[in-house]
């Protein structure tokens, strides 16, 4: 076991999963050489060299193309797109390209590739350097979806989704890359599709997703503390594929469900948690499910208007006492 | 090493201008006549209402598909757009599977989970037909790094249409391959207008790739897209260069589709008596003249011709026989474990 930061256990992935398959090759702007712009990837080209990392120009329909072609004929290529709101200038690849090659194909074209990207705010970038858009990609048939929340699961998911055959986008959270906690030696391999819950509870379930998730343990432990309410946490890690079996199974024990998201508020990927528990556990639900969501509203740029929109751990704990009525 | 290209010999002083031969000449005339007759019979059934969906035709353009193919390698890797059905029957793809496919039934190549604008046939090397403009760029730019990493010595081929020199992904990825030396060659089928729109209307300089290639470092190539031995050529020696480590080519080849863009378009923008000047230009006509000139008797053509019929019609007739797809694969493929689950 060693203490290291989610930024360093980013780029201990990539070397695990680099150092164990030569197909494995890795592209993006300023991840070679530089390091990557948060310095995620430093030391991967000194320890695989400029064949197998590569600083590409600031054209990001040429990565994630490129990406595609690689894997389509053999490779296990990372992509990276530095901040996740360039997704938006490369969306025909997330959207068009990736996704339904196989299934347009009846099967033929294989897509194996990961997307990892910085998503997220709390860095004062303002409103197009700081958005949540996993739910621009959940939406997708063909794709899957993976937002880790800790040093762990960063190198667990980043080793399953370059393992996996699909096509994987990658959310890394900027403002976790300072995280740290213990993270074991040797080879760290997690499954896709899977959620844990992070501390047991019987009065409610908060499900929340990267970023949220430290603030949901932090007000679950608070309404613990001060209010004697006992929450269930789950981080859901992996949204598709979505362990929905997870999530019905504590709605079933607690009765209640709340969602911690720091995407905008209309199609967040919480409104699907809550319409699969309304479809398929209405009966064991005491009340209402609530969403803590980021408003709909661009994010700001200034730090008192930042923090004030995205759901905090005060509002999670005034939210869930107001809704439990205690 | 620096080629001059002439737009009717292709390149210049490469030696290659006798080299090809009453073999592949004749491979380069059925081609051409097999794209053609496959594509004028797609045209048909559509009017019969077999053909269903939208459907863009390279009626005028074979002789680009047939010279590129004809000098690609096994191993050589296409990506076409959304007009693909003649690149996809060039490398090989029986004719059956393509128009079963436009007829939407289950022998087509993608048994209708594709549908004409997105044919694929990876064991032919076609890596797909594209429909979103400039998409495949980076992507055979992608195929073409692989080749590269692992001294692969395929090479991947791309074609799309003048209209795509104006989109971002084909400045991006035109770079990309320069800057790494890719072993892609870029082809550009400029039949003069984009859409409806000409070509010329909306860049301000004459020709859409041919005068973008300094911009990138890359020789600027222009040839005559109809004359078949002029494309095979250029592909030739494009597809040595990329074998050899020197990068990647982009070459424009000037046609002219004898249809509209789609099958919802009767091409009325067009000029009066432009089509029918094309046509005294046409590929097949043109390399049919050029067989004789080299002494190939009558005969052989009209042998070719027949059974390139014979096979488009059995091809047709095949077709119109088979079923459609089976509903239960709707929900195939989705994800690499031939299922759709999102969750559990």
């Amino acid at each position: 076991m060693a203490e290291i930061s989610y930024r360093d256990a980013v780029t201990r992935a990539i070397a695990q999963e680099m150092a164990r398959d030569p197909d494995v090759v890795f592209l993006g702007e300023d991840v070679a050489k530089p390091g990557g712009c948060f310095k995620a990837t430093v030391g991967l080209y000194e320890q695989f060299g400029g064949v197998r990392v590569r600083d590409t120009p600031i054209s990001e329909q040429a990565i994630l193309g490129a990406a595609m072609g690689a894997a389509m004929t053999g490779l296990k290529p990372i992509a990276e797109i530095m901040f996740s709101d360039f997704i938006a200038v490369c969306f025909d690849y997330i959207a068009n390209e990736f996704p339904k090659a196989r299934y347009m194909s009846n099967g033929q074209t294989k897509c194996p590739l990961v997307v990892r990207t910085a998503n997220g705010a709390g860095s004062r970038f303002g409103a197009q350097h700081s958005q949540s858009v996993e739910n621009w990609c959940m939406m997708i048939p063909g794709l899957k979806v993976v937002a880790p929340s800790s040093p762990v699961d960063v190198i667990g998911l980043m080793a399953a989704a370059v393992r996996d055959p699909d096509p994987v986008i990658f959310f890394e959270h900027k403002s976790l890359y300072n995280s740290k906690a213990e993270v074991p030696d040797g080879e760290i391999v997690d499954t896709l599709g899977t959620a844990k819950i992070l501390r047991a509870g019987t009065d409610c379930t908060i499900v929340a997703l990267a970023l949220m998730v430290p603030r949901a343990l932090e007000a679950a432990e608070r309404l613990r503390i001060d209010h004697g309410i006992d929450c269930e946490v789950i981080d859901v890690r992996s949204l598709v594929p979505l362990d929905t079996r997870t999530i019905l199974g504590s709605v079933a024990k607690t009765h209640r469900l709340f969602t911690v998201e720091e995407n905008p508020r209309l199609c967040g990927w919480g409104a699907e948690i809550v319409s699969i528990v309304a479809d398929e556990a209405f009966y064991d639900l005491d009340g209402p499910p609530v969403r803590i969501t980021t408003p709909h509203i661009p994010l700001p740029a200034a730090d008192i208007m930042e923090d004030v929109v995205l759901p905090t751990p005060q509002r999670i704990v005034d939210t869930v006492r107001k809704s439990l009525g205690s | 090493m620096s080629t001059t290209y002439d737009l009717t010999l292709g390149p210049v002083g490469s030696g290659l201008n006798d080299d090809i031969g009453e073999e592949k000449r004749l491979a380069l005339f059925r081609s051409q006549v097999r794209l053609r007759d496959s594509e004028q019979r797609a045209f048909d059934l559509f009017l019969q209402n077999l053909v269903k969906g939208t459907s863009h035709l390279s009626l005028g353009q074979e002789a680009i598909a047939a010279g590129f193919a004809e000098a690609m390698q096994k191993g050589d890797l296409s990506f076409c757009t959304y007009r693909g059905h003649a690149h996809t029957l060039a490398r090989g793809v029986p004719v059956e599977k393509v128009l079963g496919e436009l007829m939407q039934r289950d022998n087509g190549l993608m048994r209708g989970k594709g549908g004409s604008m997105h044919l694929t046939s990876e064991e032919h090397g076609v890596m797909g037909s594209y429909a979103i403009i400039g998409a495949h760029l980076p992507i055979a730019c992608g195929a073409a790094w692989r080749a590269q990493y692992r001294g692969d010595k395929d090479v991947a081929v791309c074609f799309f249409g003048d209209g795509t020199t104006n989109i971002g992904a084909f400045h991006e990825a035109v770079n990309f391959a320069a800057v790494w030396k890719l072993p892609v060659v870029f082809v550009c089928e400029n039949n003069l207008y984009m859409e409806y729109t000409p070509i010329k209307d909306v860049i301000p300089i004459p020709q859409p790739a041919a005068d973008r290639a300094s911009a990138y470092g890359l020789e600027r190539i222009l040839i005559d897209g109809n004359d078949a031995d002029v494309v095979y050529r250029t592909a030739q020696l494009a597809f040595g260069k990329a074998r050899a480590g020197e990068g990647p080519s982009l070459i424009e080849c000037l046609t002219y589709r004898h249809s509209g863009h789609s099958r919802a378009d009767p091409a009325k923008y067009r000029p009066e008596g432009e089509l029918e000047k094309w046509k005294e230009h046409d590929p097949i006509n043109l390399y049919r003249e050029r067989l004789r000139q080299f002494g190939v008797k009558d005969e052989v053509i009209a042998e070719i011709e027949a059974s390139v019929r014979k096979e488009v019609d059995d091809a047709t007739e095949a077709c119109k026989a088979a079923p459609s797809p089976p509903l239960d694969i709707i929900t195939t493929d989705v994800y690499a474990d031939g299922g759709w689950a999102w969750r559990n």
